[in-house]
Protein backbone atom coordinates (compact mmCIF):
# COMPACT_ATOMS: atom_id res chain seq x y z
CA UNK A 1 0.00 0.00 0.00
CA UNK A 2 1.12 3.29 -0.68
CA UNK A 3 1.87 5.97 1.49
CA UNK A 4 1.69 9.90 0.75
CA UNK A 5 4.55 11.86 2.59
CA UNK A 6 2.67 15.12 2.87
CA UNK A 7 -0.99 16.84 3.54
CA UNK A 8 -3.50 18.83 1.06
CA UNK A 9 -2.25 22.44 0.61
CA UNK A 10 1.31 21.64 2.39
CA UNK A 11 4.20 24.17 0.46
CA UNK A 12 7.12 22.01 -0.60
CA UNK A 13 9.90 22.87 -2.72
CA UNK A 14 11.67 20.92 -5.25
CA UNK A 15 13.16 17.27 -4.34
CA UNK A 16 10.65 17.04 -1.57
CA UNK A 17 9.26 13.52 -1.88
CA UNK A 18 5.47 13.34 -1.76
CA UNK A 19 4.45 10.00 -2.01
CA UNK A 20 6.18 6.11 -1.97
CA UNK A 21 4.21 3.64 -3.89
CA UNK A 22 3.02 2.83 -7.28
CA UNK A 23 -1.04 3.69 -5.68
CA UNK A 24 -0.52 7.19 -6.51
CA UNK A 25 -0.10 8.98 -9.88
CA UNK A 26 2.37 11.67 -10.40
CA UNK A 27 0.10 15.03 -11.63
CA UNK A 28 1.40 18.34 -12.30
CA UNK A 29 4.69 19.56 -10.51
CA UNK A 30 5.68 16.73 -10.28
CA UNK A 31 7.56 13.43 -11.80
CA UNK A 32 7.78 9.78 -10.79
CA UNK A 33 11.50 8.39 -9.69
CA UNK A 34 11.30 4.37 -8.67
CA UNK A 35 8.32 3.93 -6.87
CA UNK A 36 8.44 7.58 -5.16
CA UNK A 37 7.16 10.89 -6.42
CA UNK A 38 8.91 13.84 -6.07
CA UNK A 39 8.18 17.54 -6.49
CA UNK A 40 9.44 19.14 -9.23
CA UNK A 41 8.86 23.48 -8.16
CA UNK A 42 8.14 24.95 -5.75
CA UNK A 43 4.39 24.51 -5.14
CA UNK A 44 1.42 23.65 -3.15
CA UNK A 45 0.07 20.34 -3.02
CA UNK A 46 -3.10 19.60 -3.87
CA UNK A 47 -4.20 15.67 -3.77
CA UNK A 48 -6.60 15.10 -6.12
CA UNK A 49 -8.20 11.60 -5.59
CA UNK A 50 -5.33 8.97 -6.44
CA UNK A 51 -3.34 12.08 -7.95
CA UNK A 52 -0.82 14.48 -6.75
CA UNK A 53 -0.28 17.39 -8.22
CA UNK A 54 1.20 21.28 -6.93
CA UNK A 55 -0.41 24.22 -7.42
CA UNK A 56 2.30 26.56 -8.86
CA UNK A 57 3.13 29.67 -5.97
CA UNK A 58 5.29 31.49 -8.41
CA UNK A 59 6.93 31.85 -12.22
CA UNK A 60 6.44 34.10 -15.38
CA UNK A 61 3.56 33.70 -17.85
CA UNK A 62 4.11 31.16 -20.59
CA UNK A 63 0.98 31.71 -23.06
CA UNK A 64 -1.22 29.34 -23.78
CA UNK A 65 -4.03 28.40 -26.44
CA UNK A 66 -7.30 30.19 -25.90
CA UNK A 67 -6.20 32.87 -23.04
CA UNK A 68 -7.36 36.18 -23.36
CA UNK A 69 -4.16 38.57 -22.18
CA UNK A 70 -3.76 42.24 -22.83
CA UNK A 71 -0.48 43.01 -24.96
CA UNK A 72 1.31 46.33 -25.88
CA UNK A 73 1.62 47.58 -29.96
CA UNK A 74 5.21 46.93 -30.02
CA UNK A 75 6.27 47.09 -33.71
CA UNK A 76 4.22 47.01 -37.10
CA UNK A 77 5.14 44.57 -39.70
CA UNK A 78 4.07 44.41 -43.21
CA UNK A 79 1.23 41.82 -42.98
CA UNK A 80 0.18 42.77 -39.07
CA UNK A 81 1.36 43.67 -35.46
CA UNK A 82 4.75 42.22 -33.05
CA UNK A 83 3.07 43.04 -29.35
CA UNK A 84 5.11 42.37 -26.03
CA UNK A 85 2.96 39.74 -24.02
CA UNK A 86 4.61 39.96 -20.47
CA UNK A 87 6.44 36.78 -20.73
CA UNK A 88 9.18 35.73 -22.72
CA UNK A 89 7.49 35.65 -25.65
CA UNK A 90 6.12 37.81 -28.43
CA UNK A 91 2.49 37.57 -30.48
CA UNK A 92 1.83 38.29 -33.57
CA UNK A 93 -1.79 39.79 -34.71
CA UNK A 94 -2.12 39.34 -38.70
CA UNK A 95 -4.20 41.68 -40.68
CA UNK A 96 -6.57 38.79 -40.90
CA UNK A 97 -7.16 38.65 -37.31
CA UNK A 98 -7.37 42.19 -36.94
CA UNK A 99 -10.75 43.27 -38.34
CA UNK A 100 -13.26 42.25 -40.63
CA UNK A 101 -12.51 45.70 -42.60
CA UNK A 102 -11.24 45.93 -46.07
CA UNK A 103 -7.66 47.15 -45.48
CA UNK A 104 -6.12 48.55 -48.79
CA UNK A 105 -2.76 47.15 -50.19
CA UNK A 106 0.10 49.09 -48.76
CA UNK A 107 -2.53 50.84 -46.04
CA UNK A 108 -0.57 52.24 -42.93
CA UNK A 109 -1.36 49.99 -39.91
CA UNK A 110 -0.65 52.12 -37.37
CA UNK A 111 -4.47 53.96 -38.02
CA UNK A 112 -6.23 50.54 -36.63
CA UNK A 113 -3.11 50.15 -33.87
CA UNK A 114 -0.28 52.37 -33.38
CA UNK A 115 2.78 51.61 -31.63
CA UNK A 116 2.16 51.25 -27.75
CA UNK A 117 -1.19 50.54 -27.59
CA UNK A 118 -2.58 48.44 -25.64
CA UNK A 119 -5.21 45.73 -26.91
CA UNK A 120 -7.39 42.85 -25.20
CA UNK A 121 -6.80 39.93 -27.33
CA UNK A 122 -6.88 36.19 -27.39
CA UNK A 123 -4.26 33.47 -28.50
CA UNK A 124 -5.27 31.35 -31.41
CA UNK A 125 -2.41 29.57 -31.73
CA UNK A 126 1.03 28.16 -29.62
CA UNK A 127 3.53 26.20 -31.31
CA UNK A 128 6.26 24.01 -29.69
CA UNK A 129 8.75 26.82 -30.39
CA UNK A 130 6.28 29.09 -28.56
CA UNK A 131 5.18 31.45 -31.25
CA UNK A 132 2.35 33.10 -30.47
CA UNK A 133 -0.88 33.81 -32.98
CA UNK A 134 -3.67 36.08 -31.48
CA UNK A 135 -6.62 37.32 -32.77
CA UNK A 136 -8.96 40.31 -32.01
CA UNK A 137 -12.54 38.73 -33.09
CA UNK A 138 -14.24 37.56 -30.48
CA UNK A 139 -16.86 39.27 -27.48
CA UNK A 140 -14.46 41.56 -25.18
CA UNK A 141 -11.53 41.66 -27.56
CA UNK A 142 -10.48 45.89 -28.09
CA UNK A 143 -8.14 48.31 -27.98
CA UNK A 144 -8.07 50.05 -24.95
CA UNK A 145 -8.29 53.81 -24.40
CA UNK A 146 -7.71 55.77 -20.71
CA UNK A 147 -7.55 54.25 -17.45
CA UNK A 148 -4.36 52.75 -16.70
CA UNK A 149 -2.56 49.34 -16.53
CA UNK A 150 -1.05 47.36 -13.41
CA UNK A 151 1.03 43.99 -13.16
CA UNK A 152 -0.15 41.47 -11.25
CA UNK A 153 2.12 37.86 -10.61
CA UNK A 154 0.49 36.07 -13.29
CA UNK A 155 0.04 32.93 -10.99
CA UNK A 156 -2.72 34.96 -9.08
CA UNK A 157 -4.42 35.94 -11.69
CA UNK A 158 -7.25 33.24 -11.21
CA UNK A 159 -7.62 34.41 -7.49
CA UNK A 160 -8.68 37.95 -8.86
CA UNK A 161 -11.02 37.01 -11.08
CA UNK A 162 -12.69 34.90 -8.42
CA UNK A 163 -15.20 31.98 -8.73
CA UNK A 164 -16.81 32.44 -11.94
CA UNK A 165 -15.97 36.14 -12.05
CA UNK A 166 -17.11 36.78 -8.69
CA UNK A 167 -14.06 39.21 -7.22
CA UNK A 168 -13.82 41.09 -10.78
CA UNK A 169 -17.66 42.00 -10.36
CA UNK A 170 -17.37 42.81 -6.56
CA UNK A 171 -14.64 45.38 -7.27
CA UNK A 172 -16.20 46.78 -10.52
CA UNK A 173 -19.60 47.62 -8.46
CA UNK A 174 -18.18 49.12 -5.43
CA UNK A 175 -15.18 51.43 -7.65
CA UNK A 176 -17.55 51.64 -10.21
CA UNK A 177 -14.68 51.09 -12.35
CA UNK A 178 -14.14 48.73 -15.43
CA UNK A 179 -11.80 46.11 -15.29
CA UNK A 180 -9.95 43.90 -17.51
CA UNK A 181 -7.96 40.88 -16.48
CA UNK A 182 -5.52 39.22 -18.67
CA UNK A 183 -4.31 35.62 -18.27
CA UNK A 184 -0.72 37.13 -18.32
CA UNK A 185 -1.07 39.12 -14.80
CA UNK A 186 -1.87 42.41 -16.82
CA UNK A 187 -4.72 44.48 -15.07
CA UNK A 188 -6.92 47.18 -17.16
CA UNK A 189 -8.65 49.25 -14.74
CA UNK A 190 -11.21 52.45 -16.28
CA UNK A 191 -12.99 54.77 -14.10
CA UNK A 192 -12.96 57.56 -11.79
CA UNK A 193 -10.23 58.56 -10.13
CA UNK A 194 -10.90 57.15 -6.41
CA UNK A 195 -12.56 54.10 -7.98
CA UNK A 196 -9.16 53.34 -9.86
CA UNK A 197 -7.14 53.65 -6.88
CA UNK A 198 -9.69 51.43 -5.08
CA UNK A 199 -9.57 48.79 -7.33
CA UNK A 200 -5.81 49.00 -7.48
CA UNK A 201 -5.50 48.84 -3.52
CA UNK A 202 -7.81 45.73 -3.37
CA UNK A 203 -6.41 43.73 -5.94
CA UNK A 204 -2.56 44.38 -4.35
CA UNK A 205 -4.62 43.20 -1.22
CA UNK A 206 -5.82 39.81 -2.85
CA UNK A 207 -2.36 39.56 -4.39
CA UNK A 208 -0.57 39.47 -0.79
CA UNK A 209 -3.71 37.69 0.70
CA UNK A 210 -4.34 35.35 -1.84
CA UNK A 211 -3.10 32.07 0.51
CA UNK A 212 -5.41 32.91 3.05
CA UNK A 213 -8.99 31.39 3.85
CA UNK A 214 -12.07 33.91 3.73
CA UNK A 215 -10.07 36.39 0.90
CA UNK A 216 -13.59 36.82 -1.11
CA UNK A 217 -15.08 38.45 2.57
CA UNK A 218 -12.12 39.96 3.26
CA UNK A 219 -12.08 42.09 0.33
CA UNK A 220 -15.33 42.88 0.57
CA UNK A 221 -15.23 44.45 3.98
CA UNK A 222 -11.96 46.13 2.69
CA UNK A 223 -14.04 47.42 -0.10
CA UNK A 224 -16.61 49.07 1.47
CA UNK A 225 -14.82 50.79 4.21
CA UNK A 226 -12.86 52.74 1.84
CA UNK A 227 -15.86 52.84 -0.71
CA UNK A 228 -17.59 55.19 2.12
CA UNK A 229 -15.17 57.41 2.06
CA UNK A 230 -14.94 57.84 -1.70
CA UNK A 231 -18.73 57.97 -2.16
CA UNK A 232 -18.49 61.65 -0.19
CA UNK A 233 -15.49 63.05 -2.22
CA UNK A 234 -16.99 61.45 -5.36
CA UNK A 235 -18.97 64.87 -6.06
CA UNK A 236 -15.92 66.80 -6.84
CA UNK A 237 -14.02 64.94 -9.40
CA UNK A 238 -13.62 66.12 -12.36
CA UNK A 239 -14.31 64.10 -16.24
CA UNK A 240 -10.51 62.55 -17.14
CA UNK A 241 -9.34 63.20 -20.42
CA UNK A 242 -8.92 60.18 -22.62
CA UNK A 243 -5.47 59.17 -23.32
CA UNK A 244 -3.52 55.79 -23.42
CA UNK A 245 -3.75 53.46 -20.70
CA UNK A 246 -0.89 55.12 -18.28
CA UNK A 247 1.27 52.08 -16.82
CA UNK A 248 2.44 51.86 -13.05
CA UNK A 249 4.67 50.26 -11.25
CA UNK A 250 6.79 48.89 -13.87
CA UNK B 1 53.05 20.21 12.60
CA UNK B 2 49.57 19.25 14.05
CA UNK B 3 46.42 21.48 13.14
CA UNK B 4 44.85 21.17 16.59
CA UNK B 5 41.83 23.73 16.85
CA UNK B 6 39.78 25.91 14.66
CA UNK B 7 39.14 29.43 14.86
CA UNK B 8 36.21 30.02 17.80
CA UNK B 9 36.20 26.95 18.82
CA UNK B 10 34.62 25.12 15.84
CA UNK B 11 34.46 21.47 15.51
CA UNK B 12 36.50 19.80 12.24
CA UNK B 13 32.73 18.93 10.95
CA UNK B 14 30.96 21.72 11.77
CA UNK B 15 30.33 24.88 9.12
CA UNK B 16 29.96 28.36 10.74
CA UNK B 17 26.76 29.61 11.62
CA UNK B 18 24.34 29.84 8.49
CA UNK B 19 21.44 31.93 7.98
CA UNK B 20 19.31 31.84 4.55
CA UNK B 21 16.27 33.82 3.50
CA UNK B 22 13.68 34.19 0.51
CA UNK B 23 12.50 36.84 -1.48
CA UNK B 24 14.29 39.61 -0.80
CA UNK B 25 14.79 41.61 -4.16
CA UNK B 26 11.20 42.23 -5.01
CA UNK B 27 11.60 43.60 -8.37
CA UNK B 28 13.20 39.81 -9.50
CA UNK B 29 11.44 36.63 -10.61
CA UNK B 30 13.28 34.63 -7.76
CA UNK B 31 15.80 35.87 -4.92
CA UNK B 32 17.78 34.44 -2.15
CA UNK B 33 20.35 35.18 0.00
CA UNK B 34 22.56 32.62 1.61
CA UNK B 35 25.50 33.33 4.28
CA UNK B 36 27.72 31.01 5.77
CA UNK B 37 30.32 32.75 8.15
CA UNK B 38 31.21 35.98 6.87
CA UNK B 39 30.40 35.08 3.11
CA UNK B 40 27.61 36.84 2.28
CA UNK B 41 25.82 36.19 -1.19
CA UNK B 42 22.46 37.44 -3.16
CA UNK B 43 21.36 36.08 -6.05
CA UNK B 44 18.64 37.32 -8.25
CA UNK B 45 16.95 35.10 -11.15
CA UNK B 46 15.10 37.19 -13.63
CA UNK B 47 12.97 34.92 -16.65
CA UNK B 48 12.55 33.08 -18.43
CA UNK B 49 12.75 36.00 -20.76
CA UNK B 50 13.62 37.14 -23.95
CA UNK B 51 17.01 36.45 -25.38
CA UNK B 52 19.13 38.75 -27.34
CA UNK B 53 21.56 38.40 -29.14
CA UNK B 54 19.49 36.29 -31.30
CA UNK B 55 22.16 33.89 -32.11
CA UNK B 56 22.58 32.93 -28.58
CA UNK B 57 19.11 31.24 -28.59
CA UNK B 58 18.76 27.93 -28.50
CA UNK B 59 15.47 25.97 -30.21
CA UNK B 60 15.40 23.46 -28.48
CA UNK B 61 15.49 24.21 -24.85
CA UNK B 62 16.24 27.35 -22.80
CA UNK B 63 19.82 28.31 -21.46
CA UNK B 64 21.36 29.31 -18.01
CA UNK B 65 23.34 32.82 -17.99
CA UNK B 66 25.14 32.90 -14.24
CA UNK B 67 26.89 36.14 -13.29
CA UNK B 68 28.97 35.38 -10.16
CA UNK B 69 30.55 39.21 -9.26
CA UNK B 70 32.46 39.80 -5.76
CA UNK B 71 31.47 43.71 -5.28
CA UNK B 72 34.67 45.69 -4.96
CA UNK B 73 34.52 46.22 -1.10
CA UNK B 74 34.09 42.63 -0.36
CA UNK B 75 37.04 40.97 0.34
CA UNK B 76 41.21 42.23 0.42
CA UNK B 77 43.76 41.92 -1.37
CA UNK B 78 43.85 41.40 -5.36
CA UNK B 79 40.24 40.29 -5.88
CA UNK B 80 38.96 43.79 -4.84
CA UNK B 81 39.31 44.71 -8.40
CA UNK B 82 35.21 45.89 -9.23
CA UNK B 83 34.17 44.21 -12.15
CA UNK B 84 34.88 41.03 -14.08
CA UNK B 85 37.82 39.17 -13.71
CA UNK B 86 39.13 35.49 -15.08
CA UNK B 87 38.25 33.99 -11.60
CA UNK B 88 34.93 35.57 -11.67
CA UNK B 89 34.00 34.25 -15.39
CA UNK B 90 35.31 30.74 -14.54
CA UNK B 91 32.98 30.49 -11.60
CA UNK B 92 30.13 32.05 -13.43
CA UNK B 93 30.75 29.28 -15.74
CA UNK B 94 31.12 26.34 -13.23
CA UNK B 95 28.09 27.38 -10.86
CA UNK B 96 25.97 27.43 -14.15
CA UNK B 97 27.36 23.85 -14.76
CA UNK B 98 26.26 23.30 -11.40
CA UNK B 99 22.94 24.03 -11.72
CA UNK B 100 22.10 22.71 -14.96
CA UNK B 101 21.28 19.05 -14.29
CA UNK B 102 17.83 19.87 -12.10
CA UNK B 103 17.26 22.93 -13.87
CA UNK B 104 14.72 21.66 -16.73
CA UNK B 105 14.56 24.11 -19.36
CA UNK B 106 12.91 22.45 -22.10
CA UNK B 107 9.67 24.20 -21.83
CA UNK B 108 11.11 27.33 -22.70
CA UNK B 109 12.65 27.24 -26.08
CA UNK B 110 14.84 30.35 -27.60
CA UNK B 111 14.58 32.33 -23.85
CA UNK B 112 17.05 32.76 -20.96
CA UNK B 113 17.14 32.23 -17.55
CA UNK B 114 19.72 34.86 -15.75
CA UNK B 115 21.17 34.22 -12.76
CA UNK B 116 23.22 37.40 -11.01
CA UNK B 117 25.27 36.45 -7.65
CA UNK B 118 26.42 38.88 -5.98
CA UNK B 119 28.55 39.07 -2.65
CA UNK B 120 28.80 42.35 -0.36
CA UNK B 121 30.94 40.49 1.95
CA UNK B 122 33.27 37.51 1.24
CA UNK B 123 35.56 35.51 3.40
CA UNK B 124 35.86 31.73 1.68
CA UNK B 125 33.47 29.28 0.55
CA UNK B 126 31.84 32.14 -2.16
CA UNK B 127 31.09 30.26 -4.76
CA UNK B 128 29.59 27.22 -2.66
CA UNK B 129 27.52 29.60 -0.86
CA UNK B 130 26.58 31.56 -4.31
CA UNK B 131 25.46 28.16 -5.46
CA UNK B 132 23.15 27.39 -2.54
CA UNK B 133 21.54 30.85 -2.80
CA UNK B 134 21.31 30.56 -6.60
CA UNK B 135 19.40 27.62 -6.28
CA UNK B 136 16.73 28.67 -3.79
CA UNK B 137 16.68 31.70 -6.14
CA UNK B 138 15.50 29.40 -8.89
CA UNK B 139 12.87 27.62 -7.04
CA UNK B 140 11.69 30.68 -5.89
CA UNK B 141 11.23 32.19 -9.57
CA UNK B 142 9.30 28.76 -10.05
CA UNK B 143 11.21 26.68 -12.26
CA UNK B 144 11.22 23.17 -12.87
CA UNK B 145 13.82 21.61 -11.00
CA UNK B 146 14.59 17.92 -9.73
CA UNK B 147 15.84 18.54 -6.77
CA UNK B 148 17.66 21.95 -5.37
CA UNK B 149 21.28 22.17 -4.95
CA UNK B 150 23.23 22.54 -1.82
CA UNK B 151 26.91 23.45 -1.80
CA UNK B 152 29.89 23.41 0.90
CA UNK B 153 33.74 23.43 0.69
CA UNK B 154 35.22 20.76 2.42
CA UNK B 155 39.02 19.91 2.48
CA UNK B 156 42.30 18.86 4.56
CA UNK B 157 43.93 21.47 6.67
CA UNK B 158 47.48 19.75 7.47
CA UNK B 159 46.48 16.88 9.23
CA UNK B 160 42.53 17.11 9.70
CA UNK B 161 39.59 16.74 7.07
CA UNK B 162 37.47 19.63 7.99
CA UNK B 163 34.45 21.19 6.41
CA UNK B 164 33.61 24.65 5.10
CA UNK B 165 37.36 26.20 5.59
CA UNK B 166 37.72 29.88 6.54
CA UNK B 167 39.90 32.75 5.21
CA UNK B 168 42.76 30.94 7.99
CA UNK B 169 42.61 27.73 7.39
CA UNK B 170 42.62 28.32 2.99
CA UNK B 171 45.95 30.28 3.73
CA UNK B 172 47.55 27.93 6.61
CA UNK B 173 51.01 27.71 5.73
CA UNK B 174 52.70 25.74 8.24
CA UNK B 175 51.31 22.52 6.78
CA UNK B 176 49.77 20.97 3.12
CA UNK B 177 45.77 22.34 2.55
CA UNK B 178 43.30 20.77 0.11
CA UNK B 179 40.39 23.29 -0.11
CA UNK B 180 37.51 20.81 -2.31
CA UNK B 181 34.21 22.94 -3.22
CA UNK B 182 31.33 20.30 -3.36
CA UNK B 183 27.94 21.02 -4.56
CA UNK B 184 25.26 18.29 -5.16
CA UNK B 185 21.78 17.55 -5.38
CA UNK B 186 20.79 16.17 -1.63
CA UNK B 187 17.49 14.05 -1.91
CA UNK B 188 20.05 11.86 -5.06
CA UNK B 189 23.07 11.89 -3.43
CA UNK B 190 24.60 13.17 -6.96
CA UNK B 191 27.54 15.55 -7.42
CA UNK B 192 27.13 18.35 -9.62
CA UNK B 193 30.79 20.51 -8.37
CA UNK B 194 33.79 19.38 -7.55
CA UNK B 195 36.54 21.01 -7.86
CA UNK B 196 40.16 20.85 -5.87
CA UNK B 197 42.87 23.51 -4.49
CA UNK B 198 45.91 21.57 -2.94
CA UNK B 199 47.22 18.09 -2.67
CA UNK B 200 44.89 14.84 -0.53
CA UNK B 201 45.07 11.39 -0.91
CA UNK B 202 42.55 9.09 -2.74
CA UNK B 203 41.33 7.61 1.09
CA UNK B 204 40.82 11.10 2.19
CA UNK B 205 39.02 12.29 -0.60
CA UNK B 206 36.71 9.43 -0.30
CA UNK B 207 36.27 10.38 3.52
CA UNK B 208 35.70 14.35 2.87
CA UNK B 209 33.01 13.78 0.23
CA UNK B 210 31.44 12.09 2.35
CA UNK B 211 31.66 14.73 4.89
CA UNK B 212 30.37 17.02 2.44
CA UNK B 213 27.38 14.88 1.53
CA UNK B 214 26.29 15.06 5.35
CA UNK B 215 27.08 18.75 5.13
CA UNK B 216 24.72 19.77 2.12
CA UNK B 217 22.33 17.69 3.71
CA UNK B 218 22.22 20.14 6.21
CA UNK B 219 21.79 22.67 3.93
CA UNK B 220 19.39 21.42 2.01
CA UNK B 221 17.18 21.84 5.64
CA UNK B 222 18.48 25.00 6.08
CA UNK B 223 17.00 26.03 2.37
CA UNK B 224 13.71 24.12 2.00
CA UNK B 225 13.08 26.37 5.48
CA UNK B 226 13.57 29.33 4.27
CA UNK B 227 11.93 28.92 0.96
CA UNK B 228 8.78 27.77 2.81
CA UNK B 229 9.28 30.49 5.09
CA UNK B 230 8.54 33.08 2.44
CA UNK B 231 5.02 31.30 1.03
CA UNK B 232 3.87 30.62 4.41
CA UNK B 233 4.18 34.30 5.43
CA UNK B 234 1.67 35.41 2.47
CA UNK B 235 4.24 36.30 -0.10
CA UNK B 236 4.84 39.63 -0.82
CA UNK B 237 4.85 39.72 -4.30
CA UNK B 238 5.18 43.30 -5.70
CA UNK B 239 2.66 44.32 -8.97
CA UNK B 240 5.82 45.49 -10.71
CA UNK B 241 7.14 42.79 -13.30
CA UNK B 242 8.90 43.32 -16.59
CA UNK B 243 5.84 44.46 -18.99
Amino acid sequence: MGKINVNDKEIVVPGELLAIGMDNFPGNGTYREGENIVASRLGLVQIDGRTIKLIPLSGRYIPKKYDIIICEVTDVTVNGWRLETNSPYQAMLSMKEATSEFIERGADLTQFYDLGEHIVCKIVNVTSQKLVDVTMKGPGLRKLKGGRIIGVASNKVPRIIGKQGSMVSMIKDTTGCNLTVGQNGLVYIDGPLEGELLAIMAIRKIEEESHLSGLTDKIKGFLEKNAKVKSVQKHETKPKEISKPQQEGL
Amino acid sequence: MVYKERLNGRKFDETRKIEAKVGIIPRADGSAMFSIGNTVAYAAVYGPRNLHPKFLQDPSKGILRCNYNMMPFSSFGERVRPGGSRRSKEISLVTEKALLPVLDLNEYPNSVVDVFIEFPQTEAGSRCAGISAAAMALADAGLVMKDLIAAVSVGKVDDKLVVDLDYSEESYEDGPVADIPVAMMPNHDKITLLQMDGLISRDELKKVIEMAKKVCKEIYTIQNKALKEKYTNGAKTLGEKHV
